[in-house]
């Protein structure tokens, strides 16, 4: 039963979703495995939150099938749904109680015995840094602490399965980076999908990325993959006497070359060539005033643009 | 699971002021209606000296007490059920219930019985008021008894109407008055209930109609009368509108 196929947590397939003739999510399939952390990206209405919601039975799908550690979340959803954490877009906060009250509430929601109650709720306390903030109403607590009363509540009972809509929106710095850690922390045991805008974010704790795009997966892979092809082939020139576009993307082993701003430019290499050595000896030859010469580090931003920008100024 | 909810609602209403104040409200115009109807009856009994079968205290005071609550609750359950799922849903929490592994009938029953055992509480003190006389006189035990019945039945009733709206809207204003509008429709149709209604050509009969007649069916609790009809109707409507009430909630996963 359910321990044999442990090996992929969530399984949704040929998932659909359309609000009257509007298509939302069209034919996507998403695997993810134990451990895993999959992040999901997309422009604002890409379908990131309806496949969320979907994948957590808030809402039915037009069609499809998915499946949660092997339980089918249409035929058994009590069963299914003990097995994910979901953490929504707007944290489903009950303001009028405490962090204590609404996370025992959330713990007898999920079936946690009331033997382990206790430690079940001060690990989570303990793994969202609310520790000292038992005792207050959550709804005088600041944005921050309620994200993480909100993500405390998804992992409370421990599920196979986190979800996570936007977990660091409206954060500071700080705790950013906490929850970051906390993210990477359960991908250890749980599985974890992530929604964001912040494309760092994703570079940073997620194992494999698949990015939305009107409601279908436009990309998918690994961060590993991704980090690969896109290493060192685009750099950032900055040049305080620029020649013509057309000069620069002359040196020899450059493919392509576009201004960025009046003064900087992205400079992409052609396929497995580092033109780094001829692009500074052409710019001091030249006389070009380099001042600025970094790696483009946003190999992820660069395939979030070009796959979503180009669909929609076709 | 249920019991979760149920106690989850009522630790929510007692957050909010609305609940107390809808408490002290009741117990305000109760406690001085009381007041009112046992003097009548002490300058009446003069009076009823000379009947030949003079009506005690429990039939005028009580029975006069508890139509007066089940008039209040025509306005007083459909703005303290409002809240129930309208409010879940504009603040979107209703997410947290729909997550977890429980079920629609779960939050829709323990939703019901949350606010059913803060009705229950309302209708316990004001039957704490009749039973203060006690020690001064003889009350008649088994109409108070068909009263308390009759009014915990009758607001099951309401509540269930009220919480059925409350799953209509995200606005919990417009679920008051939805409630209230239905509430005051079953009024209408208890107007009828006697002769039967006429819907185009076809005769609905009585028994029929007097199942959407909470407040019909509830007349007769006072007469000290335990009429099983009234009790039939009364549970069928509740059980019917909290049918309603899990059918609307299931809709909005599926319509979304």
């Amino acid at each position: 039963m359910p321990e044999l196929e442990s090996a992929s947590t969530i399984s949704a397939r040929a998932l659909s979703r359309s609000f009257g003739s509007h298509v939302a999510v069209n034919d996507i399939t998403l695997d993810l495995k134990r451990g895993e952390v999959l992040g999901l990206l997309g422009p604002n209405g890409a379908g990131k939150t309806t496949t969320m919601q979907m994948l957590t039975g808030n809402l039915a799908p037009s069609s499809g099938s998915i499946s949660i550690c092997g339980i089918d979340l249409f035929d058994e959803p009590i069963a299914a749904k003990a097995r994910i954490g979901y953490l929504p877009e707007v944290p489903p906060l009950y303001r009028e109680l405490t962090v204590d009250e609404y996370l025992i509430l959330a713990a007898k929601l999920h079936r946690i015995p009331r033997a382990s109650r206790a430690d079940a709720i001060s690990t989570a306390k303990r793994s969202c840094g609310l520790t000292d903030s038992g005792r207050k109403l959550i709804g005088t607590l600041s944005k921050g602490y309620q994200q993480r009363v909100g993500i405390a509540q998804a992992i409370v009972h421990r599920p196979d399965v986190v979800i996570l809509d936007e977990p660091t929106i409206g954060l500071d710095p700080n705790q950013i980076r906490e929850i970051r850690g906390l993210i990477r922390e359960l991908g250890g045991a749980h599985s974890v999908i992530l929604s964001t805008h912040i494309l760092p974010e994703v570079e940073a704790v997620c194992d494999r990325v698949q990015i939305m795009h009107h409601g279908s997966i436009v990309y998918s892979d690994t961060i590993v993959a991704l980090k690969q092809i896109h290493s060192g082939s685009t750099v950032l020139v900055g040049l305080r006497r620029p020649p013509p576009l057309a000069e620069l993307a002359a040196v020899p082993g450059v493919a392509l070359a576009e201004s960025v701003e009046p003064m900087l430019f992205r400079v992409q290499f052609a396929q497995q060539q580092d033109a780094t050595d001829a692009l500074v000896k052409q710019a001091a030859a030249l006389d070009w005033g380099l001042f600025q010469l970094n790696p483009a580090q946003n190999s992820l931003e660069s395939v979030f643009v070009k796959l979503t920008r180009r669909e929609e100024n076709p | 699971m249920i019991f979760t909810i149920a106690g989850k609602e009522l630790k929510s209403l007692f957050a909010s002021p609305l609940a107390w104040a809808v408490l002290a409200v009741t117990q305000l115009i109760m406690g001085y209606w009381f007041v009112r109807l046992v003097e009548e009856f002490l300058d009446r009994q003069a009076q009823f000296i000379h009947l030949p079968n003079p009506p005690g205290v429990t039939e005028v005071v009580a029975t006069q007490l508890f139509a007066t609550t089940a008039g209040l609750f025509l306005f007083a359950v459909p703005i303290l059920a409002m809240r129930l799922i309208a409010e879940e849903r504009r603040n979107q929490t209703i997410v947290l219930l729909v997550s977890a592994p429980v079920s629609m009938t779960d939050i829709v029953v323990g939703k019901f019985l949350g606010i059913l055992a803060f009705l229950l509480m309302i209708i316990g003190l004001i039957a704490l008021m009749p039973f203060s006389l006690a020690g001064s006189t003889r009350l008649d035990y088994g109409l108070l008894a068909s009263l308390i019945l009759g009014l915990t039945l009758l607001a099951a009733c309401f509540a269930a109407v009220s919480l059925f709206v409350s799953c209509l809207t995200a606005q919990p204003i417009l679920a008051a008055l939805g409630g209230f509008a239905i509430l005051l429709g079953t009024l209408l149709i208890g107007a009828v209930a006697e002769e039967g209604l006429r819907v185009r050509a076809v005769l609905v009969p009585a028994s029929l109609v007097r199942v959407l007649a909470p407040m019909k069916n509830f007349e007769a609790f006072g007469k000290g009368l335990l009429d099983t009809y009234a009790v039939a109707c009364l549970l069928l409507l509740v059980m019917l509108f909290l049918l309603l009430a899990i059918r609307q909630l299931d809709a909005r996963r599926l319509r979304g």
